[in-house]
């Protein structure tokens, strides 16, 4: 470790203060802090300090989702080797091929993302914000695997420069940028990011292969050819991360341990997608609104929106109560939009992305709260002395 | 109505190397000081000069913009030095102490005897009105200014703080006199807080309205008992003293003699034997603490709110404890990975040692990670047990919006009562300072 460090502060010294580089520094900071958390202590304010930071936070989140990326490379593979050979899939060979599909797109996105981030950092003279960590793989999960690596990067390059950047940085941004990211492929490039042959590795080459979603077949009219089980376990079509309800699960739990994700967000969403499904359960006009309140949560992305996307902190309501308005409204608006959307039959993240722009007004209504109850006080505190 | 204060939201944070409660007399030492930079918001103007030969209770500087308020020797001695900072700054005026302290005589005064007016007089030539600060703004109070009440919080929840019960043991008196003394301040209430599980005198006095508090830190801050009890309103004043320092108002009004004793805790996992001193306001640290290397960060006050200081430095005019702990000036490879440097306290849940609340740590100075943009949300609200929505709060107080600052609460906080903001801040945002900003904003614009 000690020659590590001394290796480490030598590479620095042409960026420390008053030198050749120095504007490059939070560049060279990034590395350094990847491996070693600083000697830095406190200056003002409290002498001691908790042990989290944002890295602890954002890595939290990339290990909860750890669990949905390496099924969701498995069932890249094994929806294209089962459809393509029928029977059983090796484990191995499926992965193999999720691998050889998906490693590329979280290489490209975190290549652009975390370029732009590092060029905004050395520009703004601010250290590069673990934000990215979280998106760079959030990204490629939510995506066909099948689109063009470019459309990733210009997509993750909007997302960064315009959701963010221009929003002020990590922190200030109003949308998600993740899933700004996928908005912006779906509407630059819809034929690469809806359909029936886009949700399946080699659907669009291979004629044997049909990359036709449940709710793709349900918008079409078509039959449902899965289980429960299968809706739950993830061997289904769709985007890269998003088909394991029970690996997604196993990230939540993560989250809600450690308290990294909002529980109140997620179970709220959940409460406002199940009210949703039933009340199209009781009206029943069409396939979709008779598919059952229950597979409606296992399917399509709503359990990975609402476990990894809603809860993004920066962009859902902020404040205690807001959390709960929001989060149901999430699951209201995701099954709403998934039912009575004729283009397209998903609607998690137009629902999300929705809720994104109201998060500010709920939490301003709830702080608004707050600010009445100290006038009235005022007010009676003035009574009182008059 | 209970006067009971239940907290439930906080946090307690045991480190180790809490002050065994046994009383010593501190070695008497050479120097003391007084800080100006103590008084916040005090500009102070020099009544004596280098060389000067002061009593104890005599005159040594004054406030410039509110000229009654004046701070006196806690020593009699020879004043040595006038140490000023950048821009001719007055930081410290040190005092060489006599061997035996000369006092002013002010002349004992009953309480009861005197009309309010009289009593402030009384405390203001005695060089006790620094004692008396008030909230909103956390300064020192305008002796103009009329509180609606009158705050005590003889429950400290700090990290290692000194127990305010024992610091008190055989001060009975003073501390009645005191109270006597302050209730005549107010048209209001004097209300006096106390650890619910405490048996001690504070439970008898006569004069103040008791208030049983538990829950966690910051449970003991006066801040916190007023937001439950009596909550500042925009334009109103209230007045807080710690007790200790009634205590010391009463022994003036008692014998006529300013007399700047303080026990002070003496702490941290760094002290060889924590315990407790009897000192006097301003004294040299090296007095209390030995190991003064730079392997270890001495506090004046407790590890959230204190100030740091060196062996060479002075006790802090309102400090009733010094804190020891170890420098963090190291890395630490991976530190930031989840479930790892479980020793290291964390409110959060991304370590273990929130599984271990009774545990006793051995903390650093250590950062933890460096500053980031605000990301994280729910955490500050959990360490705020006040209706008050604290980052918002914080932002408001950035972008120095004061309509917003005002909406949200400016005048119920003061920086301490966001000392465990800065704690447990994922983003290590410095909160206090950003309040403190608020604050001085406030004063500014408002007033």
């Amino acid at each position: 470790m000690k020659f590590l460090r001394n290796k480490i502060d030598q590479l620095k010294k042409p960026f420390g203060k008053g030198e050749k580089w120095e504007k490059f520094a939070p560049a060279v900071n990034a590395l350094d802090t990847f491996l070693f958390v600083p000697d830095h202590t406190t200056q003002k304010g409290a002498h001691i300090r908790d042990a989290v930071d944002l890295k602890r936070t954002m890595i939290t989140v990339v290990l909860a989702l750890v669990p949905a990326l390496i099924y969701g490379i498995y069932n890249t593979g094994y929806q294209y080797l089962h459809q393509l050979n029928g029977g059983d899939v090796a484990f191995w060979d499926a992965f193999v091929h999720g691998l050889w599909k998906v490693l590329p797109m979280i290489v490209v996105s975190y290549a652009v993302g975390l370029t732009i981030e590092f060029i905004f950092a050395i520009y703004r003279g601010h250290e590069v914000n673990e934000g990215f960590l979280v998106t760079g793989l959030l990204v490629p999960m939510i995506m066909p695997v099948d689109i063009p690596l470019w459309m990733i990067g210009i997509s993750v390059a909007f997302a960064v420069l315009i959701g963010k950047e221009a929003f002020g940085g990590t922190g200030m941004n109003i949308l998600n940028p993740a899933l700004l990211a996928r908005a912006f492929a779906f509407f630059a490039y819809p034929t690469y990011m809806s359909g029936n042959k886009v949700w399946v590795s080699e659907a669009t080459n291979v004629d044997a292969v049909s990359g036709e979603t449940i709710l793709g077949s349900l918008a079409a009219g078509h039959d449902v050819h899965f289980s429960m089980f299968n809706m739950f376990s993830g061997a289904i079509p769709g985007s890269v991360g998003e088909t394991s309800t029970l690996w997604i699960l196993v990230g939540a739990a993560l989250l809600i341990f450690t308290g990294v994700g909002s529980w109140r967000i997620m179970l709220g969403s959940v409460i406002g997608g199940t009210a949703m499904g039933l009340l199209f359960n009781l009206w029943g006009a069409n396939d979709l609104m008779n598919f059952p309140w229950y597979q409606h949560l296992l399917v399509g992305g709503f359990a990975f929106g609402t476990v990894f996307m809603a809860t993004d902190p920066v962009s859902a309501a902020q404040t205690v109560r807001g959390k709960w308005i929001y989060g149901i409204l999430v699951g209201f608006l995701c099954i709403m939009i998934r039912v009575f959307n004729p283009a397209y039959p998903e609607g998690v993240m137009l629902g999300i992305l929705l809720m994104n722009v109201f998060a500010p007004t709920i939490d301003h209504y709830v702080i608004e709260g707050n600010i009445k109850r100290r006038k009235k006080r005022l007010a009676a505190s003035k009574l009182k002395t008059a | 109505m209970s006067n009971d204060i239940r907290i439930r939201k906080g946090l307690n944070i045991n480190l180790e190397g809490e002050a065994e409660k046994t009383v010593s007399d501190a070695p008497r030492v050479k120097t003391f000081a007084l800080k100006p930079t103590d008084f916040h918001n005090t500009t102070p103007k020099m009544v004596v000069k280098e060389g000067e030969k002061v009593k104890a209770g005599d005159v040594v500087f004054y406030s410039k913009y509110s000229e009654k308020i004046k701070f006196v020797a806690p020593v009699s001695g020879t004043i040595a030095e006038i140490r000023r900072g950048a821009k001719r700054r007055i930081l410290e005026v040190v005092i060489d102490a006599d061997d035996q302290d000369v006092y002013k005589e002010f002349g004992a005064k009953d309480p009861g005897q005197l009309s309010a007016e009289e009593i402030k007089t009384y405390l203001l030539e005695n060089g006790c009105w620094p004692f008396i600060r008030q909230r909103p703004y956390d300064v020192i109070a305008n002796p103009e200014d009329t509180p609606k009440a009158i705050f005590i919080s003889a429950c400290a929840s700090a990290p290692l703080a000194a127990d305010a019960a024992f610091v008190l043991e055989g001060r009975a008196e003073d501390f009645q006199a005191g109270i006597d003394a302050i209730t005549k301040l107010t048209p209001g209430k004097t209300h006096l807080s106390v650890n619910r599980k405490s048996d001690s005198f504070l439970n008898e006095v006569k004069g103040v309205e008791l208030h049983r508090v538990s829950g966690p830190h910051p449970a003991g801050n006066v801040g916190v008992q007023i937001h439950h009890i009596d909550p500042i309103n925009a334009g109103e004043r209230v007045w807080v003293v710690n007790p200790e320092d009634v205590a010391i108002i009463g022994k003036v009004f008692r014998t006529g003699q300013f007399d700047a004793t303080r026990t002070v805790a003496v702490a941290g996992s760094e002290v060889e034997k924590p315990q407790y001193y009897r000192v006097r306001i301003g004294s040299r640290i090296n007095a209390l603490v030995k190991n003064d290397t730079n392997d270890v960060r001495i506090i004046s006050g407790d590890v959230l709110t204190g100030d740091k200081v060196t062996g060479d430095g002075f006790l802090g005019y309102y400090s009733n404890m010094v804190t020891v702990i170890p420098e963090g000036n190291e890395y630490r490879m991976f530190g930031w990975l989840p479930f790892k440097d479980n020793n290291i306290p964390s409110m959060h849940h991304t370590s273990f040692s929130w599984l271990f609340p009774k545990k006793k740590y051995k903390v650093n100075t250590n950062l933890n990670g460096e500053e980031r943009a605000l990301v994280v949300t729910g955490e500050m609200e959990k360490v705020l047990p006040m209706d008050v929505y604290p980052m918002q709060l914080l932002k408001a107080c950035m972008v120095n919006n004061i309509e917003k600052m005002e909406n949200l609460g400016i005048y119920e906080v003061a920086p301490e009562d966001f000392a465990l903001i800065d704690y447990a801040c994922t983003s290590k945002i410095e909160a206090q300072e950003i309040i403190r900003e608020g604050l001085d904003l406030m004063i500014k614009e408002v007033g």
